[in-house]
């Protein structure tokens, strides 16, 4: 067991001798070992975020037709901590009539909850924080975790604009969080685990090919979740000023904004992970774990691309327009889809697997064809009804 | 002393200070937010003992769902959160009685189980919970009637409640 094929392992093994040649504890060495390795990634993740910034102002510059940060260093790229040293030196502000306590802890809560989803994140197929039977779940359970953040956040800063914007935000995360969970299940039917790891030692074909309708639901609730445009009413500037965020400065406010941006990056590398392969690509994450997590950040970059390309081109839409989507439409897809998809992998098993991908395939077509055909007929005899009521008043006129 | 068995009493300690403040504090944010405290240490107590699924299940629908559910409903029923009356009432001390009877048969009933002073042994590598409590709610042998009986009374509550909430025209 070398370096090259296991660095965590050879890595912790050759710290633990240390800390054991200095006379610690076994067990200590060990959970300090740990600590360490939990630090060291955080520590890889927020300076990946610090480039995130960039990333997230050249790309909508490109897609404003400007050219973005581009005055500090090569392509601006000391831009971000420019601006990060400005959120430090600002004012820190708290709200007259704050729940002091609660608002200060908001946006750790809102950090923690997008840190800890990488516990589950296989970066390579030996690194991983823990390969938790229940990945898929744990998806979720710190997503409420973040609603919790958000809640907290609206209700201590004693102001009806945070408030209104906290109740937007957890309305949306809680509704599309069930679609969510019922599309992270056809990765789960597939592979027949909820574990990070085995989804992805199971795609021997990407499963975005067997279940295209599953990966595109997955990212509207990812974009949901996170709160992005379309979805981003939560901070609808005309209405509510920034949401539940407003009364935050400094580096509070930079929390959350770090943590958005993170966690769309996060997420871009979940819709990877169950549906684009993760780290798999042709073999290459044979050759060397370095190479893995090169795969699976350049997935995760394509996917966080994807969500920018929808924020940066679609416009946003009302409260009720976007719950009566999400439990009129979204939901109910993503269940039937749930159900065809486990009855036909009961009913295709047996047969070959070209067999299986071909029905997969299809099953999914037809269930988006219908759904949308379903719609467009609501949609027309909506339509005519309103028409009919125009026409009527006309006559009355 | 293991690092389980310190990690088990700060958390339990922890979970224990948090569940009283639940029923002490006066703002009532504050209370479903120590409940929130309450549940997270509980769920941390299931990661000890090796049910990690059942960890993040009481996360998804205690923290994510019931206790979202409780601050939305403070929130939107009341101008003031802070509780102004006196805490407990005049049979505070029955209460505090029955509580202390219902710990102490408790643990008398445990006392008695043979398992109560036994080591558990370690769980087997390449244990499946999952799978097993998949299978003993799904199975005929299992518990598939009861897991039925309460999915249906989940969809009737549904029901009842999007009936409630439709606006008859």
């Amino acid at each position: 067991m070398n370096f090259w094929n296991d660095p965590l392992k050879v890595a912790a093994d050759w710290l633990t001798g240390i800390f054991v040649g200095w006379g610690m504890n076994d067990i200590f060495a060990h959970v300090l070992v740990v600590f360490l390795g939990i630090f060291v990634l955080i520590m890889i993740l927020m300076v990946i975020d610090i480039f995130l910034v960039w990333i997230e102002r050249k790309v909508v510059a490109r897609f404003q037709d400007r050219i973005g940060p581009n005055r500090l260093g090569p392509f601006g790229l000391i831009q971000p901590f420019a601006d990060i040293v400005k959120l430090m030196i600002k004012e820190d502000t708290t709200p007259d009539g704050a729940d002091k306590v609660v608002y200060n802890i908001a946006p750790m809560l809102s950090m923690m909850s997008v840190l800890i989803l990488w516990a589950v994140v296989p970066l390579a197929p030996v690194m991983i924080g823990v390969d938790l039977n229940a990945g898929a779940l744990f998806i979720i359970a710190a997503g409420s975790i973040g609603t919790l953040s958000i809640i907290m956040a609206g209700w201590s800063s004693n102001n009806k604009f945070s408030v209104i914007g906290a109740f937007r935000q957890v309305a949306v995360m809680v509704s599309f969080e069930v679609p969510m969970l019922a599309v992270m299940l056809i990765p789960t039917i597939f592979s027949g685990s909820m574990g990070m790891n085995s989804i992805i030692q199971s795609q021997n074909i990407w499963f975005v090919f067997i279940s295209p309708l599953a990966a595109l639901i997955f990212l509207i609730a990812a974009i949901a979740e996170l709160g992005r445009a379309p979805f981003d009413l939560a901070e609808g500037e005309s209405e509510l000023v920034a949401g539940f965020n407003v009364e935050y400065s400094g580096m509070k406010f930079g929390m959350f904004y770090a943590g958005e941006l993170l966690h769309a990056f996060t997420f871009g590398g979940f819709w990877a992970i169950l549906f684009f392969g993760g780290y798999r690509f042709f073999g290459l994450e044979q050759v060397s774990p370095f190479l893995a997590i090169v795969i699976i950040l350049f997935k995760a970059l394509v996917g966080y691309w994807v969500i920018m390309w929808v924020k940066y081109t679609v416009m946003r839409i009302r409260i009720d327009q976007m719950l009566a989507f999400n439990w009129k439409f979204l939901t109910p897809v993503a269940f039937v889809l749930v159900m065809v998809t486990a009855l036909m992998n009961v009913l295709l098993r047996g047969a070959g697997s070209w067999l299986y991908i071909t029905g997969m395939f299809l099953s999914n077509v037809i269930v988006a064809w219908v759904s949308l055909e379903i719609v467009r007929s609501i949609g027309k005899k909506e339509r005519e009804r309103v028409e009919g009521v125009k026409v009527v008043a006309e006559a009355h006129h | 002393m293991t690092a389980e068995q310190i990690i088990f009493l700060i958390v339990g300690a922890a979970t224990l200070i948090a569940g009283f403040l639940v029923v002490t504090v006066r703002n009532l944010v504050h209370a479903a937010l120590w409940l929130v405290a309450t549940l997270f240490g509980v769920a941390i107590i299931y990661t000890l003992l090796n049910a990690g699924f059942l960890a993040v299940v009481q996360v998804v629908v205690y923290i994510g769902a019931i206790a979202i559910l409780f601050i939305f409903a403070v929130m939107l029923t009341r101008r003031q959160a802070a509780e102004t009356g006196a805490s407990v009432n005049k049979n505070w001390w029955a209460g505090a009685l029955m509580s202390v009877l219902t710990f102490a048969a408790l643990a008398l009933l445990l006392q008695s189980w043979s398992g109560f002073s036994k080591t558990a042994s370690a769980v087997p590598s390449g244990f499946d919970a999952i799978n097993q409590l998949g299978d003993a709610l799904t199975s005929s042998a299992g518990y598939v009637l009861p897991f039925e009986v309460a999915s249906v009374l989940l969809l009737a509550a549904l029901v009842g409640a999007v009936y409630l909430a439709f606006n008859k025209k």
